[in-house]
């Protein structure tokens, strides 16, 4: 069965040691900052890549967020993804981010039009949350818009003719489930390991079309306000020596804490 | 009187540590002035024993939901029943522990009800008309946002481990009304549902270990990991490592510690060529003690370290596995 397979991406910072604020802390300070694709999300596109690449049919990535979100489609095309669709407004600059309400709707009107033109997808992927909001929610509220299943924290997944097995990790292992399709699934990185661009690859992104299409927000009920970096505890670093000579002091120190 | 839902989770009638924080949370919402009263929510026969004890931690009533499909654990299923709670008491708030099953069962009872949902919550900060000021955590707890909820209900998880999990010091001795109710799904709840289960042999795991040893870029190869492993075996401890490290297929993802990877509360964590970027941080901030081996005195796992060596994980390691066997000998 050739599988039409969806996955939602978002664009977020990727800070370093620190996360900088402005001085208002209104946002993220981003002027030092590369950008990246959600990590639970590019095992997404991954994942969609190898299941096209292995019962056939066709993958789409869609990301509603600023125009540099174009980067990350781009990115998607790139490892193997063939569509890319773009859901943009005014509002949507730099970090900005819409409440979860809005996005989910505005993704979930999209992803409807998308598939009265082209048919149903099979098969539609999300993060399990997205780094930087981590609203746990987006891909649970489009599933329900959309009438269609979706468990979160997915690790494995294999598809089958009426439905997919997904595996969940748990503390002792595993969670089967055995959804029908067509199904939504939250993953989770580790799902896979995600391949990097080839330079054909590149070229192609290079020139992909990306299609655009125009959403209003909904009024949704979670206003973000400000900022804060969460309390960092100080601590008076002891140094325990340098290189090999440092061996015997880390020995103790291993045994003073009742390790040895 | 308005009530507070605390979503008490459990997996086939067993609570985790988790599970008792819902309702440090609802108390904590009684006392910021959200509702007057907590109703834990069990979902699913198999747990109606654990009602037991609920009055103790603040519930003055507990609702047993019943179903044949809420038998095992289906986020549709409990989200399901969860929303027609909600339609039928117009509580002030749910609530649930952060976990990923209760951020799980509330986007799907939010979604389901059409109300918002904020995840994560750490504090309640004030309470309007029809709005709470709350803050919540984002980037996996690196960054804490100022939010305000805007609903008729409120649909709130606690971040794990933020809130008591203890009984309450007002409530000893207390025992909750117990009511049952027969939920009333629709037929595609059972999609959900759990299957099968896959058990992974017990041991020493990166999450239980008291020592984890852990690599990042430093390392430099799959190869690399050997002395990390050699003296993880010798402490009893479990090998973990930074994102860059399963990025380039050198040790499995089940071993990496951060945001996206496992969160981790060792004893001691030996952070070896990991510069201590914020989302490894997040990880393993939780350990009791950490040393940090790296080249790089500057690094940022250096100066946020209780204890440092600088120098070549590569030199380091095998003399102190050696240290460690010389000592032992008799
Ligand atoms: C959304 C998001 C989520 C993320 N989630 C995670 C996560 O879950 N976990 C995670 O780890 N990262 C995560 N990251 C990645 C993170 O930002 C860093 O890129 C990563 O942690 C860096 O790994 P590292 O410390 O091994 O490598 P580097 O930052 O390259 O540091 C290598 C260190 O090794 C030292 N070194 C080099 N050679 C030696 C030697 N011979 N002996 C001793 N020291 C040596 C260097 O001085 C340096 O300090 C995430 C990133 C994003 C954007
Ligand atoms: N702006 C967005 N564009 C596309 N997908 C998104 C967006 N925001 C969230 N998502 C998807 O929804 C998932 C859950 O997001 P969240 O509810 O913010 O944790 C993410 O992992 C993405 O797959």
């Amino acid at each position: 069965m050739a599988l039409r397979i969806l996955v939602c991406v978002k664009r977020v910072p990727a800070p370093g040691a620190r996360i900088t604020l402005t001085a208002d802390h209104s946002a993220i300070d981003v002027k030092n900052l590369g950008f990246t694709t959600s990590p639970h999300e590019e095992c997404a596109v991954e994942e969609a890549i190898r299941l096209v690449e292995q019962h056939g049919g066709e993958a789409t990535v869609l990301t509603l967020g600023a125009a540099e979100a174009e980067e990350q489609l781009r990115y998607a095309i790139s490892v193997g993804i063939v569509k890319a669709v773009h859901i943009s407004h005014p509002s949507l600059v730099g970090e900005s981010d819409w409440d979860p309400q809005a996005t989910a709707a505005a993704l979930a009107d999209t992803i409807a039009s998308i598939e009265a033109a082209d048919g149903a997808f099979d098969l539609i992927l999300f993060g399990n949350e997205s780094a930087d909001a981590g609203g746990f929610q987006v891909g649970v509220r489009v599933a329900r818009k959309l009438g269609r299943p979706i468990v979160n924290g997915i690790k494995s997944i294999e598809v089958g003719d009426t439905a997919v097995v997904a595996q969940r990790e748990s503390t002792s292992g595993f969670e089967v489930y055995n959804l029908p399709l067509p199904a939504v699934l939250g993953v989770k990185e580790g799902l896979n390991l995600p391949r990097y661009p080839t330079l054909p690859g590149r070229l192609r992104s290079k020139k992909a079309e990306i299609s655009a299409v125009a959403a209003e927000p909904i009024a949704g009920g979670l206003l973000t306000e400000s900022f804060d970096n969460a309390a960092e505890l100080v601590v008076q670093t002891t140094m325990l020596g340098t290189g090999e000579d440092a061996a015997p002091a880390i020995v103790d120190l291993i045994e003073r804490l009742g390790l040895l | 009187m308005s009530e507070v839902l605390a979503i008490f989770e459990h997996d086939r009638g067993v609570a985790a540590e988790t599970s008792f924080q819902s309702l440090g949370f609802a108390r904590a919402l009684l006392a910021a002035g959200v509702g007057s009263s907590i109703t834990a929510v069990v979902i699913g026969a198999e747990a109606d024993a654990l009602a037991h004890d609920l009055g103790a931690y603040g519930a003055s009533s507990v609702v047993l939901i019943h179903h044949a499909e809420l038998t095992d654990y289906a986020p549709e299923a409990w989200g399901e029943a969860v929303a027609e709670l909600i339609a039928l008491r117009s509580p002030a708030a749910v609530v649930a522990t952060g976990t990923d099953r209760g951020n799980e069962v509330l986007a799907y009872a939010s979604a389901i009800a059409d109300l918002p949902f904020a995840a994560n919550v750490t504090e309640i900060r004030s309470v309007g008309d029809a709005s709470l000021d709350l803050t919540r955590v984002r980037w996996g707890g690196s960054l804490l946002e100022r939010s305000k909820l805007v609903a008729a209900t409120y649909v709130l998880s606690g971040a794990a481990h933020v809130f008591d999990g203890e009984p309450s010091p007002d409530h000893i001795g207390a025992t909750a009304a117990t009511e049952t109710v027969d939920a009333t799904l629709p037929d595609t709840a059972a999609r959900t549902r759990i299957t099968d289960r896959v058990t992974l042999s017990s041991g020493i795991t990166l999450t239980t270990a008291a020592v984890v040893v852990s690599g990042g870029r430093g390392v430099g190869s799959a190869e690399g990991f050997a002395p990390l492993v050699e003296l993880a075996d010798l402490l009893g401890g479990a090998v973990g490592c930074s994102r860059v490290v399963t990025n380039n297929g050198w040790r499995p993802h089940s071993d990496q510690v951060g945001q996206t990877g496992k969160r981790i509360a060792p004893e001691l964590y030996i952070a070896c060529g990991i510069s201590g970027a914020i989302q490894h941080w997040v990880g393993m901030m939780a350990s009791k003690h950490v040393l940090a081996i790296n080249t790089d005195g500057e690094a940022n796992m250096v100066g946020k370290a209780e204890y440092a060596v600088i120098g070549d994980l590569h030199k380091i390691l095998p003399a102190v596995s050696a240290e460690i066997r010389k000592r032992r000998t008799p």
